[in-house]
């Protein structure tokens, strides 16, 4: 298995991510769901997919549960077995890791994953509200601390730690924003300078309005098979040779540390065993950057650089576009926006775009091998995926 | 609606306060309540000596249900804090509000609020204690005291 592909991604959607208004969440699936099988001529979906997993976080949003169904039946594809996989953010990053299950276990030939959330119908306190439902009640929630209160914790402890600045944070905003600029999907398709970060309104010291990702609508889904049909369905498929899941305590002060997330260093260690590749072999990634902290301790937990020298890698550009290790090439969740069920298969469509050549004005060239992060709440879950151009 | 006073004088239960001991038990509820008698306790396994805050029915460590309370340290220092500007609606009265994680001197981690200290003195490795409030809501479920951290 080691270096092999696991499965293959022969097509992927993505609807728009902003805010879609007048649109609800299996509209707004139907949308991805055309066009992953517009990508795909040689694909009967109604004939071929035979499962299909889908991530999403809140039912309060919209009143609706029965997620899998739902989505199912708006795609077109009833009565195929559909499930909902939640893991908080990492919703659908969780589809995946079920998807892969599915194919591998020989149960089925070709899977739909995805995700979905609509989120910006509800008021702000509303959805601060929603999402808090992924960190711990009574000890967490219950004393005031928010989401962007977990992360400014660890912020402060990584500032503490390793010399890290609110500068820091805010080019890690500011080099999304760029890169989502490029992308006409994007929420945010807009540049903004330094001092716009720095000078926006803080949420939880040190965060600020623009370390934060959006609350946006949007759904994501890809079409896997095993590896040894995906030329049945295109030239160009897109190999997972490596994926990693890890849990932790809900409860985030519980862990021995607030500079690093345990959970996604074992998912990555395990993604890269599986694909037998290294750090430095990734050319393109997608991390979750719910908050700009989380980005730079991604690097750091994904093996890119050294503990406590994340900041280094976006002061010096390594992760702009042009730079040795292109980060967030999408605009992240910072700048695409974070519909949070969505958001594991909407990195996957990334590395998609980018290791068939499609990604457009945001494209790496020569990328062959590319890697996503998805974590749940403050890092009670985490998904790593591992991608080589097929 | 959660309504937080501070500091509350009164505290309302929908349920009897259970005597500590061995027969109260090892519950989140429970830990709470035992802070009505201005008491920090955790659960100790009593197979491997586990001290878990909050206690645990099933210790993580040995699987083990046996349990006894034990009595923890209401000082320590903070590991890492941040100042909530914008807060939950139940919270946003009292808001900016620092919240930290706070070592025990047992090494055992809590999180709280932080107050008694002007929010730009609060700095990480600063000694604190702990201090027990109230608080009522309209809510049925959880119906829990409080507590904070204050500099010693």
């Amino acid at each position: 298995m080691k270096g092999k592909p696991l499965v293959s991604i022969v097509s992927a959607g993505l609807s728009k991510f902003g805010k879609l208004e007048g649109l609800y969440a299996r509209e707004i699936f139907a949308e991805a769901a055309k066009e992953a099988f517009d990508r795909c001529p040689n694909l009967n979906p109604k004939n071929d997919i035979q499962a299909m997993f889908v991530g999403h976080m809140g039912e309060a949003y919209e009143h609706q549960g029965h997620t899998g169904a739902t989505m199912a039946d708006w795609a077109g594809l009833l009565h195929i077995p559909a499930t909902r996989t939640e893991a908080a953010c990492a919703s659908s990053g969780a589809a995946l890791r079920a998807g892969i299950y599915a194919v591998l276990s020989g149960l089925c030939d070709v899977v739909m994953v995805g995700g979905i959330e609509k989120m910006t119908h509800r008021t702000t306190p509303e959805v601060t509200e929603y999402l808090a439902m992924a960190s711990d009640y009574p000890f967490e929630q219950w004393h005031g601390i928010t989401f962007p209160g977990l992360f400014a914790l660890m912020a402060t402890a990584h500032m503490h730690k390793y010399g890290t600045t609110e500068q820091h944070l805010a080019m890690v905003s500011v080099k999304n924003h760029y890169h989502g600029s490029l992308n006409p999907k994007a929420h945010m398709q807009k540049e903004i300078t330094l001092e716009t970060a720095l000078s926006s309104r803080v949420i939880a010291w040190p965060l600020k309005l623009y370390d934060c990702s959006l609350i946006t609508d949007g759904a994501s889904c890809l079409i896997l098979t095993r590896p040894e049909l995906a030329k049945r369905y295109t030239d160009m498929p897109v190999h997972i040779v490596g994926s990693g899941q890890a849990s932790d305590t809900i409860g985030m002060y519980e862990r021995e540390g607030f500079t690093s997330l345990v959970s996604a260093k074992i998912a990555a260690n395990k993604a890269y065993e599986m694909a037998d590749l290294k750090p430095e072999d990734v050319n393109v990634a997608e991390v979750h950057d719910c908050f700009t902290i989380a980005e730079i301790i991604a690097y750091e937990d994904l093996g890119f650089c050294k503990p406590g020298e994340g900041s280094g890698l976006v002061e010096k550009s390594e992760t702009k576009l042009g730079g040795g290790i292109p980060v967030n090439t999408s605009g992240g969740l910072k700048s695409k926006g974070h519909p949070v069920g969505a958001t594991g298969t909407a990195q996957a469509y990334e590395m998609y775009l980018q290791l068939t050549g499609q990604a457009e004005k945001r494209q790496v060239g020569n990328a062959e091998v590319g890697l996503t992060h998805n974590v749940g709440g403050s890092g009670a879950t985490a998904t790593i995926h591992i991608y080589r151009r097929g | 609606m959660l309504v937080v006073q501070a500091p509350l004088q009164r505290f309302t239960f929908t349920g009897e306060a259970k005597a500590m001991g061995e027969q109260a038990p090892f519950t989140i509820e429970q830990f709470y309540k035992n802070m009505l008698e201005g008491k920090l306790l955790g659960g100790k396994c009593k197979k491997c000596g586990k001290v878990h805050l909050p206690p645990r029915p099933l210790c993580s460590n040995c699987f083990s249900k046996k349990f006894e309370w034990t009595e923890l340290p209401q000082k320590g220092k903070l590991l890492t804090y941040t100042v909530i500007h914008v807060a939950p609606p139940q919270f946003q009265g009292m808001a900016p509000y620092a919240v930290g994680i706070v070592q025990l001197e047992n090494g055992v981690n809590i999180p709280g609020m932080i107050r008694g200290v002007a929010l730009e003195q609060i700095r990480i490795g600063m000694p604190l204690t702990l201090d027990f409030g109230t608080c009522t809501t309209t809510q049925p479920w959880p119906q829990w005291p409080r507590y904070y951290f204050k500099p010693m």
